[in-house]
């Protein structure tokens, strides 16, 4: 019997990663709003270009300062508790060899890609088993960045108890950078990739129901 | 969309609306307004055992040189009220509770006690930090005056500003670098950041540092404070 695309655990993990991530992403934003500025008082960070920007109320969630909180740290270990479950599984099935990047297999590709979506190709390469290289590239580059938001909120959540992670991430503010940074990447690949689904119907599909894995396509 | 047959159509919509359906009980059991009661007030209790789990009582935040001294025409004023509060003619701090000597201690005898100073990061609920030095009083010195029982868990703050009290668990408040403090960066301490006399502590946030001190209790239970009521998180450890 044929693997389907998307084993049971990626896609239960995916849907709740999609419902936690715009909880975290939309407390968090609300949480911004009681002070929209990135370095510490009196020494704003430079290279931030939206000091003093508030975050507009249709990506809020919250209301307010304490209840917008209360929604960040409520959902923030199911969040990075359900993370864990994707990853453990991701190693531990193999799925990883279908879905991360390997420069040998996917490199080439993935520029072709690169080269068709940029009319500079008129054929755009064939997939190699599940996906293409861009495709790989991109995922593997995600699942690089995204820890970085669990681990600096922990920072901000307990820079004194845990100085040492507090220290590596440059400090309590860089913490905070670098928390808002994350979810700036994150926010990016989430419009492509909501937009490429939408595109490719049938990967939606896949995604909920299981699907099968494509004729003819090497794993 | 000819891929769809109608067995996957079926199970997408099926699959979909179960998840929405889960979604909407969660989201149901969450109330911005009110988020200490329902699923948001649930995790808070959750995460004070966490934080209480984490938090060691001999680990100190570091002390910061003068250097990162934040301008002090920069370091934030806060007041709950419309003005900053004046302060009541022969002011002093009653000591009481669950305590073997309850105590009423001038300006003076605080300045007599053994002083402590620290220069530490401030953390704001807000997001923003700030640093400045501080000089005061231990808490656990003054317990120890005291004699504060042992059934005292819970220690309350109050401010002779109208309404303006918080309630800390004991470890915190006996924490080292906890401390009643009388100066800032050197100087007296203003009316703008208390005076004449403020709690300060590099283990909490802002919030739960009282200003304007008027009395501190060592009680059993734990009786809330002014922005924990309104639905800021009690334990509030940074």
């Amino acid at each position: 019997m044929a693997r389907p695309a998307q084993p049971l655990t990626i896609r239960v993990t995916h849907w709740a990663n999609a419902v936690l991530l715009v909880i975290m992403a939309g407390s968090g934003l609300q949480i911004l709003v009681a002070f929209p500025y990135l370095g510490p008082r009196g020494q704003p960070f430079g290279f931030y270009p939206l000091q003093g920007a508030t975050p507009p109320p249709a990506l809020t969630l919250g209301e307010w300062l304490a209840g917008a909180r209360h929604w960040h740290f409520a959902f923030a270990w199911l969040f990075a508790a359900n993370a864990l479950v994707y990853a453990v599984y991701l190693v531990a099935s193999g799925e990883w060899r279908r879905r991360l990047f390997s420069p040998r297999r996917d490199a080439r590709n993935a520029w072709q890609t690169v080269l068709f979506d940029l009319r500079l190709a008129k054929v755009p390469p064939a997939s190699v088993g599940l996906y293409n290289g861009m495709q790989r590239l991109t995922y593997t580059l995600v699942l690089l960045v995204a820890p970085l938001s669990v681990l600096s909120g922990l920072a901000l959540y307990k820079p004194v108890q845990l100085p040492r992670l507090t220290a590596l991430l440059g400090g309590y503010d860089v913490a905070r950078a670098i928390h808002l940074l994350v979810l700036a990447v994150l926010a990016l690949f989430v419009v492509v990739h909501v937009l490429m689904a939408l595109l490719h119907p049938r990967t939606l599909v896949d995604m909920t129901t299981g699907g099968h894995e494509r004729p003819g396509a090497a794993a | 969309m000819t891929f769809l047959t109608p067995r996957t159509r079926r199970g997408f919509l099926a699959e979909g609306l179960g998840s929405l359906g889960l979604v909407a009980l969660g989201a149901l059991a969450c109330d911005s307004a009110r988020p200490q009661v329902g699923f948001l007030g649930l995790m808070e209790r959750v995460n004070e055992r966490l934080e209480r789990a984490l938090f060691d009582p001999r680990r100190l935040a570091p002390e910061l040189p003068r250097e990162d001294e934040t301008d002090p025409a920069l370091f934030p004023q806060y007041r709950i009220g419309p003005d900053f509060p004046e302060e009541p003619v022969g002011w002093a701090l009653s000591v009481g509770g669950l305590v073997a000597r309850p105590l009423t201690l001038s300006l003076e005898a605080l300045r007599g006690m053994p002083s402590t100073r620290l220069r530490v990061r401030h953390h704001c609920v807000e997001g923003w930090s700030a640093v400045a030095a501080w000089e005061g009083v231990r808490l656990s010195e003054i317990a120890r005056l005291a004699g504060a029982d042992r059934r005292a868990r819970y220690v309350e703050f109050r401010s002779f500003e109208p309404g303006y009290y918080s309630s800390w668990d004991l470890e915190s408040a006996l924490h080292p670098q906890t401390v009643l403090a009388y100066g800032m960066n050197g100087a007296p301490l203003m009316t703008e950041y208390g005076a004449p006399l403020r709690l300060y502590s590099a283990i909490k946030l802002g919030y739960k540092m009282v200003k304007y001190l008027s009395a501190v209790n060592f009680l059993p239970v734990r009786t809330g404070g002014y922005w924990e009521n309104q639905g800021y998180e009690w334990f509030a450890g940074v």
